[in-house]
């Protein structure tokens, strides 16, 4: 299976400097296909995940338009081709970026730009 | 993004590490002190609390703790005044597995003696010491003071449960001191292993137990080099002086407008001299009467002097926290200290007269001098 991250600007320089991701590998939850993400750019996971695996509580995942924090979190099931963006959450500012993230296909300004 | 601009410090210079709730800044003067470049903003953003130089080794090598309120925090350095910073891949100060905790935020970063120039040290919240015997490149946690039976009774204060003091004794190698809000001192005597509480005489206002054995809101703690027997201690209502290297501690508040207040320094040579910044109370965290002064003792804290010329007296309602007041260590000793509304000031002559060297900061959290 094949599964698309969108990387938010403020971590693109641990990402090789893309702005999406394709992994590819078996993954039904957002937490197994996070540790693909991982294999790949591993600089990531400090940043969104914390010492005790958690999603740091101002970053938000969304697979295929929904947050994880309201559809089991973690375990949240992931498809073959699901789009999964890594946001930094509105609470540090307002953007239009991040409140159209659910919908645009287009990866939203960069951190610094919403605070 | 902003764009930043960087300076070059030429030897001899002093330079300020200043740290905002929006990024980093870094000022230089020659000896003179009195024109001043400013670099910056470096991690535009994020909130930078703990600031270091590390100048043993021939190194000139800063150290950062930004934490960005999304993506956390770690520690980051630069070998070239701030043009380029480290970025790890792993975070290189964080928890270990079973620790049951996640850092927050980092408050301190020290460098260790100058006989273990690979040694540093850092303070977190939540209340913890990092270790780091490799220059940086891998940090540990000090279990010795992450298991103390204290710890489970320890208590966040305004700023959160953090470490925000460590002093390394100048002549006996396994002595360290720590101070946390709200837990108080504590000392280790063979490096980290185990820790005691020293606050007898610190109040604690906010408890039933006006004089207990931990459990003080201590908001800043100086030892002197030359004479390390000799400490100050900014209490969160108190101030205090010892004479046998924090075992017992004697009020000095004489003199000064309150004795509530965050930042102290003290004076690189005198040990009778240090500098405060008093503030109103804790419900109204501002200078007295509108009138941002700073005080000085050079007789040990039998009377403080305000010092005031060319600081703003008339509805200057200003705060300074405990890492934004710094000295440096030029014969004459400068005195430097950011206020959260952004402002930094700074005094060639051991504060007799100041000059704002900045204006229109984010909210100023630490300054801290070098001389290069």
């Amino acid at each position: 299976m094949s599964l698309v991250f969108v990387i938010p600007g403020a971590l693109r320089e641990l990402a090789g400097g893309r702005d999406e991701i394709r992994v590819k590998g078996a993954a039904t939850t957002i937490a197994a296909a996070l540790s693909l993400l991982w294999a790949q750019c591993p600089g990531i996971r400090d940043r969104v995940i914390t010492e005790l695996g958690e999603v740091r509580p101002h970053v938000n995942i969304f697979v295929d338009g929904e947050d994880i924090r309201y559809a089991g979190g973690l375990d949240a099931p992931v498809h073959d081709g699901s789009e999964i963006f890594l946001l930094p959450a509105i609470s540090g500012g307002s953007g239009p970026g991040a409140r159209h993230a659910r919908v645009r296909r287009t990866a939203p300004a960069g951190p610094d730009q919403l605070r | 993004m902003p764009v930043t601009r960087h300076i070059t410090p030429r030897t001899g210079d002093v330079v300020l590490l200043v740290g905002t709730m929006k990024g980093a800044f870094i000022l230089r003067a020659d000896a003179r002190r009195r024109d001043w470049e400013a670099g910056g903003p470096y991690f535009p953003g994020h909130a930078v609390y703990a600031l270091a130089c590390d100048t043993r080794a021939g190194r000139h090598r800063l150290w950062a703790g930004p934490n960005s309120m999304h993506w956390g925090g770690m520690l980051r350095s630069s070998d070239d005044f701030g043009q380029t910073w480290t970025n790890a891949v792993d975070a290189n100060v964080k928890f270990p597995e079973g620790a049951g905790a996640a850092l927050k935020q980092i408050w301190q970063i020290v460098p260790g003696r100058q006989a273990e120039p690979d040694t540093l040290y850092c303070g977190v919240e939540p209340a913890a010491v990092f270790v780091s015997r490799d220059a940086g490149d891998t940090w540990a946690l000090v279990e010795g003071l992450w298991n103390h039976p204290h710890r489970a009774r320890w208590q966040p204060g305004g700023g959160g449960l953090c470490l925000h003091t460590i002093l390394l004794d100048p002549e006996r190698p396994g002595q360290i001191r720590v101070a946390l809000s709200t837990g108080g001192m504590y000392v280790t005597e063979d490096g980290g292993t185990t820790w005691r509480p020293s606050n007898t005489g610190v109040r604690a206002d906010f408890l039933p137990d006006k004089h207990p054995e931990f459990g003080q809101c201590v908001h800043k703690v100086v030892q002197a080099t030359g004479r390390p027997d000799r400490m100050f201690l900014q209490n969160h209502w108190g101030l205090y002086r010892s004479d046998d290297r924090g075992e017992t501690w004697t009020d000095i508040a004489n003199g000064v407008p309150s004795d509530f207040g965050f930042g102290m320094a003290i004076h690189p040579e005198n040990p009778d001299c240090a500098w405060i910044v008093p503030l109103e109370s804790d419900e109204f965290r501002c200078t007295p009467e509108g009138k941002l002064r700073v005080y000085r003792t050079r007789d040990a804290g039998g009377r403080w002097d305000a010092l005031a010329d060319g600081l703003p007296q008339d509805g200057a309602y200003e705060t300074v926290l405990r890492d934004a007041l710094a000295v440096d260590s030029l014969a004459t000793p400068g005195v430097y200290f950011g206020t959260r509304s952004g402002k930094l000031f700074g005094s060639p002559d051991e504060g007799e007269t100041w000059s704002r060297l900045a204006d229109g900061l984010p909210p100023v959290i630490a300054v801290k001098t070098v001389v290069v």
